[in-house]
Protein backbone atom coordinates (compact mmCIF):
# COMPACT_ATOMS: atom_id res chain seq x y z
CA UNK A 1 0.00 0.00 0.00
CA UNK A 2 0.97 3.36 -0.79
CA UNK A 3 0.24 6.41 1.16
CA UNK A 4 0.17 10.11 -0.42
CA UNK A 5 3.71 11.23 0.66
CA UNK A 6 5.10 8.18 -1.37
CA UNK A 7 2.95 9.61 -4.41
CA UNK A 8 3.86 13.21 -4.02
CA UNK A 9 7.55 11.99 -3.62
CA UNK A 10 8.09 9.76 -6.69
CA UNK A 11 5.64 11.93 -9.20
CA UNK A 12 7.66 14.99 -7.63
CA UNK A 13 4.36 17.05 -7.22
CA UNK A 14 4.11 20.54 -6.37
CA UNK A 15 2.57 20.41 -2.82
CA UNK A 16 -0.02 23.36 -2.16
CA UNK A 17 -1.26 22.19 0.99
CA UNK A 18 1.78 22.10 3.84
CA UNK A 19 -0.67 21.52 6.40
CA UNK A 20 -2.62 18.70 4.97
CA UNK A 21 -1.88 14.87 6.13
CA UNK A 22 0.36 13.29 3.53
CA UNK A 23 0.20 10.01 5.78
CA UNK A 24 -3.20 8.91 4.50
CA UNK A 25 -2.96 5.51 2.57
CA UNK A 26 -4.80 5.37 -1.43
CA UNK A 27 -6.79 3.33 -2.76
CA UNK A 28 -6.97 4.16 -6.14
CA UNK A 29 -7.14 6.50 -8.46
CA UNK A 30 -10.53 8.48 -10.39
CA UNK A 31 -9.85 10.70 -13.33
CA UNK A 32 -12.39 13.16 -14.17
CA UNK A 33 -13.16 17.07 -15.15
CA UNK A 34 -17.33 17.04 -14.52
CA UNK A 35 -17.94 17.63 -11.03
CA UNK A 36 -21.40 15.90 -10.45
CA UNK A 37 -19.91 13.21 -12.44
CA UNK A 38 -16.76 12.78 -10.59
CA UNK A 39 -18.87 13.01 -7.32
CA UNK A 40 -20.99 10.04 -8.21
CA UNK A 41 -18.11 8.06 -8.88
CA UNK A 42 -14.90 8.79 -7.01
CA UNK A 43 -14.64 6.64 -4.21
CA UNK A 44 -13.20 6.93 -0.30
CA UNK A 45 -9.09 7.37 -0.08
CA UNK A 46 -8.98 7.80 -4.57
CA UNK A 47 -6.34 9.97 -6.09
CA UNK A 48 -7.95 12.37 -8.03
CA UNK A 49 -6.72 13.43 -10.84
CA UNK A 50 -8.32 16.54 -12.85
CA UNK A 51 -7.82 19.60 -15.05
CA UNK A 52 -10.77 21.80 -12.68
CA UNK A 53 -8.61 24.69 -10.45
CA UNK A 54 -11.49 26.02 -8.99
CA UNK A 55 -13.19 26.12 -5.51
CA UNK A 56 -15.74 23.60 -6.06
CA UNK A 57 -12.97 21.03 -6.23
CA UNK A 58 -12.71 21.58 -2.71
CA UNK A 59 -16.30 20.06 -2.20
CA UNK A 60 -16.34 17.76 -4.46
CA UNK A 61 -12.95 15.85 -2.83
CA UNK A 62 -13.81 16.53 0.55
CA UNK A 63 -17.49 14.65 -0.18
CA UNK A 64 -16.31 11.96 -2.20
CA UNK A 65 -14.10 11.67 0.72
CA UNK A 66 -10.73 11.59 -1.73
CA UNK A 67 -7.28 10.81 -0.75
CA UNK A 68 -5.71 14.13 -2.71
CA UNK A 69 -6.28 16.06 -6.06
CA UNK A 70 -3.31 16.24 -8.72
CA UNK A 71 -3.90 18.83 -10.94
CA UNK A 72 -2.29 18.02 -14.04
CA UNK A 73 -0.87 19.55 -17.63
CA UNK A 74 0.15 22.48 -15.51
CA UNK A 75 -2.86 24.23 -13.77
CA UNK A 76 -2.53 26.31 -11.18
CA UNK A 77 -5.22 25.81 -8.23
CA UNK A 78 -7.51 29.55 -7.76
CA UNK A 79 -6.23 31.12 -4.64
CA UNK A 80 -9.87 30.07 -3.02
CA UNK A 81 -9.40 26.59 -3.36
CA UNK A 82 -6.67 26.56 -1.61
CA UNK A 83 -8.06 28.74 1.26
CA UNK A 84 -10.51 26.35 1.46
CA UNK A 85 -8.70 22.96 0.86
CA UNK A 86 -6.38 24.52 3.96
CA UNK A 87 -9.35 25.23 6.21
CA UNK A 88 -11.18 21.25 5.08
CA UNK A 89 -7.51 19.63 5.51
CA UNK A 90 -7.68 18.57 1.78
CA UNK A 91 -4.31 17.68 -0.30
CA UNK A 92 -3.69 19.59 -3.47
CA UNK A 93 -1.09 18.55 -5.71
CA UNK A 94 0.06 19.86 -8.97
CA UNK A 95 2.28 18.51 -11.77
CA UNK A 96 2.96 20.15 -15.12
CA UNK A 97 2.95 16.33 -16.95
CA UNK A 98 -0.34 15.48 -19.12
CA UNK A 99 -3.15 13.19 -17.21
CA UNK A 100 -2.13 9.92 -18.81
CA UNK A 101 1.22 10.45 -17.67
CA UNK A 102 0.46 11.11 -13.89
CA UNK A 103 -2.06 8.01 -14.14
CA UNK A 104 0.72 5.49 -15.63
CA UNK A 105 2.85 6.47 -12.74
CA UNK A 106 -0.02 6.53 -9.71
CA UNK A 107 -0.63 2.80 -11.13
CA UNK A 108 3.11 1.61 -10.41
CA UNK A 109 3.19 3.08 -7.23
CA UNK A 110 -0.11 1.47 -6.22
CA UNK B 1 -32.57 13.30 20.40
CA UNK B 2 -35.19 15.98 19.83
CA UNK B 3 -35.53 16.58 16.20
CA UNK B 4 -32.71 19.28 14.88
CA UNK B 5 -33.93 22.09 12.77
CA UNK B 6 -30.84 24.11 10.37
CA UNK B 7 -31.55 26.84 8.12
CA UNK B 8 -29.66 28.21 5.28
CA UNK B 9 -30.00 31.51 3.00
CA UNK B 10 -28.11 30.74 -0.42
CA UNK B 11 -26.56 33.33 -2.27
CA UNK B 12 -27.41 32.99 -5.83
CA UNK B 13 -25.00 35.27 -7.44
CA UNK B 14 -21.94 33.56 -5.51
CA UNK B 15 -20.24 30.58 -7.16
CA UNK B 16 -17.20 30.45 -4.01
CA UNK B 17 -19.87 29.82 -1.26
CA UNK B 18 -21.90 27.23 -2.95
CA UNK B 19 -20.91 24.21 -1.02
CA UNK B 20 -20.75 25.93 2.60
CA UNK B 21 -24.24 24.88 3.75
CA UNK B 22 -23.64 20.89 2.31
CA UNK B 23 -20.08 21.49 4.31
CA UNK B 24 -22.07 22.80 7.55
CA UNK B 25 -24.78 20.45 7.60
CA UNK B 26 -21.46 17.76 6.94
CA UNK B 27 -19.91 19.14 10.31
CA UNK B 28 -23.53 18.98 12.41
CA UNK B 29 -24.17 14.87 11.51
CA UNK B 30 -20.67 14.38 12.39
CA UNK B 31 -21.10 15.62 15.32
CA UNK B 32 -24.01 14.08 15.99
CA UNK B 33 -22.14 10.63 15.94
CA UNK B 34 -23.96 9.75 12.58
CA UNK B 35 -22.40 6.93 10.05
CA UNK B 36 -19.83 7.80 7.17
CA UNK B 37 -22.03 6.31 4.83
CA UNK B 38 -25.35 8.16 5.61
CA UNK B 39 -23.15 11.59 6.40
CA UNK B 40 -22.04 11.08 2.67
CA UNK B 41 -25.43 10.46 1.13
CA UNK B 42 -27.19 13.42 3.23
CA UNK B 43 -24.11 15.93 1.63
CA UNK B 44 -23.58 14.78 -1.79
CA UNK B 45 -27.67 15.29 -2.39
CA UNK B 46 -27.41 18.71 -0.33
CA UNK B 47 -24.30 19.84 -2.25
CA UNK B 48 -26.14 18.94 -5.80
CA UNK B 49 -28.98 21.04 -4.94
CA UNK B 50 -27.34 24.08 -3.67
CA UNK B 51 -25.43 23.61 -6.61
CA UNK B 52 -28.29 23.68 -8.59
CA UNK B 53 -29.95 26.60 -6.87
CA UNK B 54 -27.24 28.98 -7.52
CA UNK B 55 -26.15 27.72 -11.41
CA UNK B 56 -29.68 27.66 -12.47
CA UNK B 57 -32.05 29.77 -10.01
CA UNK B 58 -30.86 32.76 -8.28
CA UNK B 59 -30.76 30.99 -5.28
CA UNK B 60 -33.12 30.46 -2.27
CA UNK B 61 -33.85 29.21 1.43
CA UNK B 62 -32.35 25.54 2.58
CA UNK B 63 -34.11 23.56 5.98
CA UNK B 64 -32.52 20.77 7.12
CA UNK B 65 -34.57 18.72 9.08
CA UNK B 66 -32.69 15.45 11.35
CA UNK B 67 -33.90 13.26 13.85
CA UNK B 68 -32.21 10.17 14.82
CA UNK B 69 -33.48 7.91 11.69
CA UNK B 70 -34.46 10.53 8.66
CA UNK B 71 -32.23 13.59 7.22
CA UNK B 72 -34.70 15.82 5.55
CA UNK B 73 -33.52 18.39 3.01
CA UNK B 74 -36.41 21.00 1.62
CA UNK B 75 -34.57 23.38 -0.97
CA UNK B 76 -36.66 26.32 -2.48
CA UNK B 77 -35.56 28.60 -4.83
CA UNK B 78 -37.66 31.74 -6.56
CA UNK B 79 -35.85 31.05 -9.91
CA UNK B 80 -37.50 30.18 -13.37
CA UNK B 81 -38.66 26.75 -12.58
CA UNK B 82 -38.24 23.72 -14.68
CA UNK B 83 -39.64 23.50 -17.91
CA UNK B 84 -39.53 19.84 -18.25
CA UNK B 85 -39.22 17.53 -15.02
CA UNK B 86 -39.16 14.46 -16.97
CA UNK B 87 -35.92 15.59 -18.96
CA UNK B 88 -34.32 17.20 -15.82
CA UNK B 89 -33.99 13.57 -14.21
CA UNK B 90 -31.95 12.01 -17.25
CA UNK B 91 -28.63 11.55 -17.10
CA UNK B 92 -26.91 13.99 -19.66
CA UNK B 93 -29.37 16.72 -20.09
CA UNK B 94 -28.41 19.83 -18.70
CA UNK B 95 -29.05 23.16 -19.79
CA UNK B 96 -26.19 24.88 -17.64
CA UNK B 97 -24.54 28.12 -18.76
CA UNK B 98 -21.35 28.62 -20.79
CA UNK B 99 -20.00 29.70 -17.30
CA UNK B 100 -20.87 27.17 -14.77
CA UNK B 101 -19.79 24.93 -17.24
CA UNK B 102 -16.61 26.52 -17.57
CA UNK B 103 -16.71 25.69 -13.81
CA UNK B 104 -17.44 21.64 -14.62
CA UNK B 105 -20.87 21.75 -14.00
CA UNK B 106 -22.97 20.73 -16.58
CA UNK B 107 -22.68 16.63 -16.51
CA UNK B 108 -26.34 16.57 -16.51
CA UNK B 109 -25.90 14.29 -13.29
CA UNK B 110 -27.07 15.85 -9.85
CA UNK B 111 -30.31 15.29 -10.40
CA UNK B 112 -29.64 11.99 -10.89
CA UNK B 113 -27.46 11.46 -8.31
CA UNK B 114 -29.79 13.38 -5.47
CA UNK B 115 -31.85 10.24 -6.50
CA UNK B 116 -29.58 7.60 -5.93
CA UNK B 117 -28.33 8.70 -2.78
CA UNK B 118 -31.54 9.52 -1.44
CA UNK B 119 -34.51 7.12 -0.47
CA UNK B 120 -37.39 9.79 -1.36
CA UNK B 121 -37.18 12.95 -3.47
CA UNK B 122 -39.62 15.35 -5.29
CA UNK B 123 -39.93 18.23 -7.27
CA UNK B 124 -42.33 20.91 -7.16
CA UNK B 125 -41.84 23.45 -9.93
CA UNK B 126 -43.78 25.90 -11.78
CA UNK B 127 -42.14 28.41 -14.74
CA UNK B 128 -41.38 31.96 -13.48
CA UNK B 129 -42.11 31.06 -10.20
CA UNK B 130 -39.22 28.99 -8.60
CA UNK B 131 -38.62 25.12 -7.81
CA UNK B 132 -38.61 22.85 -4.88
CA UNK B 133 -36.90 19.85 -4.01
CA UNK B 134 -37.64 17.76 -0.53
CA UNK B 135 -35.24 14.79 -0.23
CA UNK B 136 -34.73 12.18 2.77
CA UNK B 137 -32.31 10.42 3.45
CA UNK B 138 -33.56 7.19 6.22
CA UNK B 139 -30.35 6.29 8.34
CA UNK B 140 -29.17 2.99 7.59
CA UNK B 141 -31.34 1.70 5.05
N1 LIG C 1 -33.36 24.61 -9.03
C1 LIG C 1 -33.49 24.55 -10.37
N2 LIG C 1 -34.10 25.57 -11.04
C2 LIG C 1 -34.25 25.52 -12.38
N3 LIG C 1 -33.81 24.50 -13.16
C3 LIG C 1 -33.21 23.46 -12.56
C4 LIG C 1 -33.01 23.43 -11.14
N4 LIG C 1 -32.40 22.26 -10.83
C5 LIG C 1 -32.22 21.60 -11.99
N5 LIG C 1 -32.71 22.31 -13.04
C6 LIG C 1 -32.75 21.90 -14.46
O1 LIG C 1 -32.53 20.49 -14.54
C7 LIG C 1 -31.36 20.22 -15.34
C8 LIG C 1 -30.65 18.99 -14.81
O2 LIG C 1 -30.11 19.25 -13.50
P1 LIG C 1 -28.84 18.40 -12.99
O3 LIG C 1 -28.46 18.88 -11.66
O4 LIG C 1 -29.19 16.95 -13.14
O5 LIG C 1 -27.72 18.73 -14.07
P2 LIG C 1 -26.88 20.09 -14.25
O6 LIG C 1 -27.04 20.94 -13.03
O7 LIG C 1 -27.29 20.71 -15.52
O8 LIG C 1 -25.41 19.55 -14.35
P3 LIG C 1 -24.54 18.93 -13.14
O9 LIG C 1 -25.44 18.81 -11.94
O10 LIG C 1 -24.06 17.60 -13.63
O11 LIG C 1 -23.42 19.89 -12.92
C9 LIG C 1 -30.56 21.51 -15.28
O12 LIG C 1 -29.67 21.65 -16.36
C10 LIG C 1 -31.67 22.56 -15.30
O13 LIG C 1 -32.19 22.72 -16.61
MG1 LIG D 1 -26.76 20.15 -11.12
Amino acid sequence: MAAIKDLQQQLELVDHTPGADKGRELSGCYIGDLLSWVMAHAFSGCVWITIMSNINVAAVASLTDAACVIMAEGVEPDPELLKRAERDGICIFTSPLPVYDIAVKVHEIL
Amino acid sequence: MEKIHLQYNVDGDDLTLAGEASSDVRRVLRQLGFDAETIRRAAICMYEGEINMVIHAYGGVIDVYIDPDSIEIIMADTGPGIADVEKAWQEGYTTASQTARDLGFGAGMGLPNMKRYSDFIDIETELGKGTTVKMIIKINS
